[in-house]
């Protein structure tokens, strides 16, 4: 019973929730690793782009909530994600044709795609602050729980109750079917691989006639669909504030390097080992080891290695560990 | 000829690499460009790609002026090119290198992937595998095969043989033999003067950017003064 109960706990407050928010940084991630294997800079506006996408999925919901329509049991942000993913993707190539062409035409240096994409970062970040606010906003609805800890404590007589939240569910399927989709695309179909072509050999993509243009519009489509969806599942599950979306640059960028930059499944991957790594390092354990362990402790102690305060230092430290000690990442990215 | 270039002038900014080089070849005619180091051959093969900047000269592709047209388009008409080094996708399997060869054409390309094949059986039984797993001599026969995925007429090829062993040598050489019989024109430069010739109809000597000789295999290297200077007596 009491191992029944320490399971519970620890699949409440770290295995499901790591699961989701791990689904959530593997999207953003392999996002950030297209962006890399294709046009060669790492995108610090991924953040705020996730943040563009979210907010027009909130605009999006908000009207159609005022026109009376929703999804019943799920949330009507799902109904509003095409159009949120369609004004995203018209952002990404209104950027991409007046700041980006002009420098991939000057064959400016990666460090100056950096430098520019820092630039859009502050626009947007400005943008969604001028148009949503700044502040909290809460566009979960439909129902909340798909099993409820009171429930499930009642049909079990368990301690602990179960609980599973619906956007937790949402989540991970949503998750699995883009992964899944994505992956067909890029290893089944022409384009697709030659996307990948183009990302692995860029002189020989053009001397295969490949063309570069197409290429670079396709990845910029894919990138604003995997930011939309993954902004939006975050949101969901937690809330949308702009600020804790440009933070999550921070975790997204972590899990792309452990996974080897420009490899996208390696960045799936890499979403996870993140996700894990913090959450299962600042909770608190008091509770579980009190379940397991045959005598009973009235210590004080929390049994929890890191403040949740700090979960980004977990990040920044995978980060640094991983660029010291196996720059090209766990799956064989390219070196930075 | 089937493809001319003539009196190529050009280089790298005010540096120049070549100058009034002339190479033609036929349909099914193997032609070496030959040289010593620095003598400007990889940089003719690119003025003839259009990957170099020319100052003066006219390529020509089977009595069309392709001179002005971008590597792109050149590559559209028909030509293909088998870099030195960087000649594969080492993260696309070997099947796949092959269908990014034929990316341009629409026709169905199995049969032209099993045609492949047969040409090369060693990376047959490799085709699920990546690319850049395969030894030398492999991913050079898995770059030839992607070139000559889009049907081209003429095939070039930069130092087909840099840095694989002397029995790996002769069987990409075999397998050159074995393209030129599809009656495809081939033009490659070759830093093994002595086997290069062997098995090509004409050869071009290329000193300081500029043609010294030219003639046909046996005649280049049958002159003692060649053998001496170029082909280590």
């Amino acid at each position: 019973m009491d191992f029944l109960n320490a399971l519970i706990l620890l699949s409440n407050f770290v295995i499901v929730p790591s699961i989701t928010y791990g689904s959530q940084l593997a999207l953003g991630a392999i996002g950030v690793t297209l962006i890399y294997g294709v046009l060669r800079f790492a995108n610090f506006a991924y953040g705020d782009l996730m943040a563009f996408g979210t907010m027009c999925v909130i605009l999006f919901t908000w009207l159609l909530k005022s026109w009376g329509v929703n999804l019943g049991i799920f949330p009507t942000a799902l109904l509003a994600l095409p159009f949120g993913i369609a004004l995203t993707i018209i952002l990404s190539l209104f950027f991409d044709k007046t700041v980006f062409e002009y420098y991939r035409n000057k064959k400016s240096s990666p460090v100056t795609f950096i430098v520019v994409s820092l630039g859009i970062m502050f626009v947007l970040n400005a943008v969604v602050r001028i148009v949503i606010g700044p502040n909290d906003i809460v566009f979960m609805d439909g129902s909340r729980f798909i099993i409820s800890a009171v429930d499930f404590k009642e049909a079990t007589g368990l301690l602990e109750g179960l609980t599973i939240k619906s956007t937790q569910v949402i989540t991970i399927i949503t998750t699995s079917l883009t992964c899944f989709l994505l992956f067909n695309f890029l290893n089944k179909t022409k384009t697709g691989k030659s996307m990948r072509a183009y990302s692995n050999n860029e002189d020989l993509a053009l001397l295969s006639g490949i063309d570069p243009n197409k290429i670079i519009l396709i990845t910029w489509i894919i990138v604003s669909i995997l930011a939309t969806i993954a902004g939006t599942l975050y949101g969901l599950d937690k809330s949308f504030k702009p600020f804790t979306y440009f933070n999550n640059l921070l975790p997204i960028f972590a899990a792309t390097i452990v996974g080897g930059i420009g490899n996208p499944l390696g960045a799936f991957y890499g979403g996870f080992v993140i996700a894990f790594s913090e959450i299962a390092l600042t909770y608190a354990y008091k509770k579980f080891i009190f379940y397991l362990l045959p005598f009973s402790s009235d210590s004080t102690n929390l049994i929890q290695y890191i403040s949740t305060d700090y979960k980004f230092a977990i990040s920044f430290a995978i980060l640094v560990v991983v660029l010291i000690f196996k720059p090209q990442g766990i799956f064989k990215g390219k070196v930075i | 000829m089937f493809f001319k270039a003539h009196n190529l002038s050009g280089g790298y900014g005010e540096v120049k690499v070549i100058e009034n080089c002339n190479f033609n070849v036929n349909r099914g005619e193997i032609v070496s460009i030959l040289g010593p180091n620095g003598a400007g051959k990889s940089s003719a093969m690119k003025a003839m790609l259009g990957m170099l900047k020319l100052e003066s000269g006219t390529v020509v592709l089977d009595e069309k002026d392709i001179s002005k047209l971008n590597t792109q388009d050149r590559i559209k008409l028909g030509i293909s090119f088998v870099p030195q080094v960087n000649n594969i996708f080492t993260e696309l399997t070997v099947n796949e290198n092959l269908e990014m060869g034929a990316f341009t054409s629409s026709d169905a390309i199995k049969d032209k992937i099993e045609e492949m094949y047969d040409l090369f059986p060693a990376i047959k039984e490799k085709k699920y595998q990546f690319a850049g797993e395969l030894s030398g001599g492999q991913r050079q026969q898995v770059a030839i095969a992607r070139a000559l995925m889009n049907n081209p007429s003429i095939l070039m090829l930069d130092e087909p043989t840099a840095g694989v062993s002397p029995v790996v040598m002769q069987e990409i050489f075999e397998h050159i033999i074995r393209i030129k019989e599809k009656n495809i024109a081939i033009l490659m430069v070759e830093q093994n003067a002595n086997q290069a010739l062997k098995i090509s109809d004409r050869g071009y000597i290329l000193v300081t950017g500029q043609n010294v000789y030219q003639g046909t295999g046996q005649e280049l290297l049958n002159d003692p003064e060649i053998r001496k200077t170029f082909l280590g007596g």
